[in-house]
């Protein structure tokens, strides 16, 4: 037993990988011993995803090697790296919705028998589920399944492999605090049945919390390994970032105004046709920044589409500044001075095919000076597009060039710009820094909170509860189309008691408070 | 119930080229790729499997020829869409025109030719059934192999390990992709197998059904097919009744004519076709009203792996 703990399960060693100009991996050595979680912490893009997608076949590197028990393995797809004993959990599931349970656990496993031994495998998953605590149906469809439930099904499907080391890439970002912890637990007893856990994430606390070595990555390179018992937050988040961070966000005390936005029991449904809003109320006053708290797909899309006039609600009413605005179109949200950051900024945002330019002039055509009489005034959006380009330092060799070619930063700082700049009355944010690095984080943040101290009504939706706990003045949290709590002071609310909410358990006091006021 | 015989029958013999052709398109588009070329296919397997016939005089080794030559031409289409990531609607239309010109042309010097084809061989003990006897087993031996094809395909789709992979591929490439199984290789076998089903269908229709070649001889057949996938949310033996039922209102349309009925032929011929939008019309309304239907989620989607989001 002891030599095996002396040499490692996988070893990495020079690891090296281009895409096109990007160069995301740079001379990386990584290791896994049995029985330990090793961390890596990084940024997006600072190339954890692209090393551990080398580990697991799906990239080829480069330069480098890698190493199994000694052996030299060269891995040319998923299926060659799992029969060597890795197994990876992929930040987005690699599940197959339609399927059941067990359905996904063996597709495409080599050696099943041609007629589906169904009975075999539930029994085989049984015994999984009982020993490392991830209890899930068998029988039932992956599309019906919480989030948190689909991801013990990735790690059951690695087990049910014989995977010996498991990587999990971000798997906290989509668990409320409960089932983080319930995900810990499992890790605990793999690494205690020998397995060796890689754990990739870029949440300090929890990386120093089941970590056993931490190695640090920035911009494709090592920055340093080292015991997890060693690492301190600020430590670990300087070496992450490069340079010192401030926690705390500056937030001025402001009386909120009156009430720019209110829902009044609204429902809505989802582009399959489901119910996806349901009977849901909030209010927003002017300063004030409404958070709302969830897991991913619990509404938040449609909730922020159907404030912005972009999908049609079926029971209920839209208010701005008590004026009635349900059923009316985009335009008419547009007009009355509500501002839209989606989540997916190449989607719904901006067109990447089109320039600088061209895309603030998607929002802003139908408004002086832009528009003269049917013509558009080149002039006047070049010379606007200019003012934001500089105010929110979005970083482009020009005006002209197609926003796709702009790193992710970039094009959303100029977003911001665009919807920020006609001095918005209600901004509905949708995840605003989702895979932003720590400056245009912190960039984005700031010129939310500037916003609500000019009088703006913010509504800030993400799945980031650190950002939500940060930025709001008040906070809501949403699971499946409904508002499970909403939570006066956001500062003082419990982890505990908002994971609860998260997964579905109502707040019955503040929901009474709400309505009273 | 007597005089409903002859229709029923006539229904399934009909229903039997489109069923051929839906059961093949259920396949392609199960594993994502979308094959409009059906119309296409169907014309070449129809040419191919009567010029086959005539020179051979074996009406087996025909059909084997058309499955082939579909085979070999989905094979351009999977080529284009799988490998080379292009339109899948468009390549479909592509291979529709080519398949709809390149049979008129080659079979010009066949066009009044006729050929001895498959007869009827009705089923011993079966088709003394009363009504279901007639009805069911009383055709030729190509029909007997698409009720065969129904029942295998629809447990090869839900219980066997290929239709388990066959389903994945459809709705989630990434998930095979990373179960370590090629994605290129199983689009291009559905695709290639699809094709040729339909092709096989094209030549039931002039070795089997009428045994001459007349130029654009499927009418529309394979349309109706691509219709009919949808309609039987694919699924093979809701895709059978969806084809007879279309073979059905095909040759009935043909009796109300022979009954010397005074509505104009082409309002009757059209009656198949304006069957199709009705179902796509009532088909998408249902869609509308939020209830699942089976569409693989990744149908027309190209797949790259080493595309970074």
């Amino acid at each position: 037993m002891e030599s095996e703990r002396q040499r490692p399960l996988v070893q990495m060693l020079g690891i090296t990988k281009s895409f096109a100009s990007v160069r995301a991996n740079r001379g990386i050595d990584f290791d896994v011993f049995a029985g330990e979680v090793h961390t890596l912490l990084g940024e997006n893009g600072a190339g954890k995803s692209t090393l551990m997608n080398i580990l697991n076949g799906l990239y080829q590197p480069d330069a480098g090697s890698i190493r199994v028990k000694g052996r030299e393995c060269r891995f040319s797809s998923p299926r060659e790296a799992i029969a060597a004993g890795i197994g990876m959990v992929h930040q987005h599931f690699m599940l197959v919705p339609v399927l059941t349970v067990w359905e996904n656990l063996v597709m495409g496993l080599p050696g099943l028998k041609a007629v589906l031994p169904k009975r075999d495998v539930i029994r085989k998953i049984g015994e999984l589920s009982d020993r490392y605590g991830l209890d899930v149906e068998p029988e039932a469809q992956v599309w019906q399944l919480s989030v948190g439930e689909q991801q013990r099904v990735e790690i059951l499907k690695m087990l049910y492999r014989n995977a010996e080391v498991l990587v999990l890439d971000e798997p906290t970002s989509v668990l409320t605090p409960q089932e983080v912890r319930r995900l810990f637990d499992t890790i605990r007893q793999m690494t205690a049945e020998g397995h060796g856990v890689v754990f990739i994430s870029h949440k300090l606390d929890e990386v120093m919390e089941i970590s056993d070595r931490i190695t640090i990555l920035r911009s494709g390179e090592v920055v340093e390994t080292l015991p997890g018992r060693m690492a301190t937050r600020e430590m670990l988040a300087e070496k992450m970032v490069g340079r010192k961070i401030v926690f705390a966000v500056d937030k001025a005390v402001l009386n909120p105004g009156d009430t720019v936005l209110e829902a009044e029991g609204i429902c809505a449904l989802n582009d399959r046709g489901l119910p996806a809003i349901r009977n849901l109320s909030l209010s927003i006053r002017e300063g004030e920044i409404l958070g709302i708290a969830g897991i991913a797909g619990n509404g938040q899309k449609e909730l922020c589409e159907a404030l912005t006039g972009l999908r049609p609600i079926h029971f209920g009413r839209v208010l701005l500044r008590g004026k009635d605005m349900t059923g009316r179109k985009p335009m008419d949200f547009l007009q009355a001075g509500v501002s839209y950051i989606p989540a997916d900024r190449k989607g719904t945002g901006l067109v990447g095919a089109m320039n600088l330019r061209e895309n603030f002039a998607l929002k802003n055509f139908w408004r002086k000076p832009y528009a003269r009489g049917p013509f558009l005034s080149w002039e006047s959006i070049a010379g606007e597009t200019g003012r934001i380009v500089e105010r929110f330092g979005v970083s482009a060799p020009g005006l002209g060039i197609p926003v796709r070619n702009l790193s992710g930063g970039n094009q959303q700082r100029l977003m911001l710009g665009r919807e920020l700049s006609g001095t918005p009355d209600l901004i509905v944010a949708m995840q605003p820094t989702w895979g932003l690095d720590v400056g245009a984080t912190e960039f984005v943040r700031d010129q939310l909170l500037r916003q609500r101290e000019r009088g703006a009504a913010v509504l800030l939706v993400s799945e980031d509860l650190e950002e939500v706990l940060a930025l709001s003045d008040r906070l809501a949290v949403i699971h499946k189309g409904e508002i499970m709590g909403m939570v006066e002071d956001p500062r003082s609310a419990s982890e505990e008691e908002l994971g609860l909410m998260m997964a579905g358990i109502r707040r019955e006091p503040a929901i009474e408070g709400e309505k009273a006021r | 119930m007597e005089i409903l015989v002859p229709i029923l029958s006539a229904a399934i013999r009909s229903g039997t080229p489109i069923l051929y052709a839906t059961l093949g398109e259920i396949l392609t588009e199960k594993a994502g790729v979308l094959n409009l070329g059906l119309e296409g296919l169907m014309l070449l397997g129809a040419f191919s499997g009567f010029t086959v016939t005539m020179v051979t005089g074996n009406p087996w080794v025909g059909l084997a020829a058309a499955f082939c030559v579909g085979m070999a031409v989905s094979a351009l289409h999977a080529f284009l869409c799988v490998t080379m990531g292009a339109n899948q609607v468009v390549s479909g239309l592509a291979i529709t025109m080519f398949g709809t010109g390149m049979s008129a042309l080659l079979g010009k010097a066949y066009v009044g030719e006729t050929i001895r084809g498959l007869g009827i061989l009705p089923v011993p003990l079966l088709a003394k059934i009363p009504l279901l006897g007639p009805v069911l087993f009383n055709h030729d031996p190509l029909v007997y192999l698409s009720y065969v094809l129904v029942g295998l395909a629809c447990w090869f789709i839900s219980s066997t390990r290929w239709g388990l992979t066959l389903r994945a591929v459809g709705e989630n490439p990434r998930a095979v992709d990373a179960a370590g199984l090629s994605v290129v290789r199983l689009r291009y076998a559905y695709t290639m197998v699809g094709g040729g089903l339909a092709a096989l269908g094209g030549a039931y229709l002039s070795v089997v059904y009428t045994q001459m070649w007349v130029e654009m001889m499927t009418a529309g057949r394979g349309w109706i097919a691509v219709a009919l996938v949808i309609f039987g949310i694919w699924n093979p033996l809701r895709a059978a009744l969806g084809s007879y039922l279309f073979g059905g209102v095909g040759a009935l349309q043909l009796r109300i004519q022979a009954a010397g009925t005074t509505i104009p032929a082409p309002l009757l011929l059209m009656l198949p076709y304006i069957l199709t939008i009705v179902v796509l019309v009532g088909i998408s309304v249902r869609k509308g009203k939020g209830i699942l239907l089976g569409a693989p989620a990744a149908l027309g989607q190209p797949f790259h792996r080493e595309e970074r989001d």
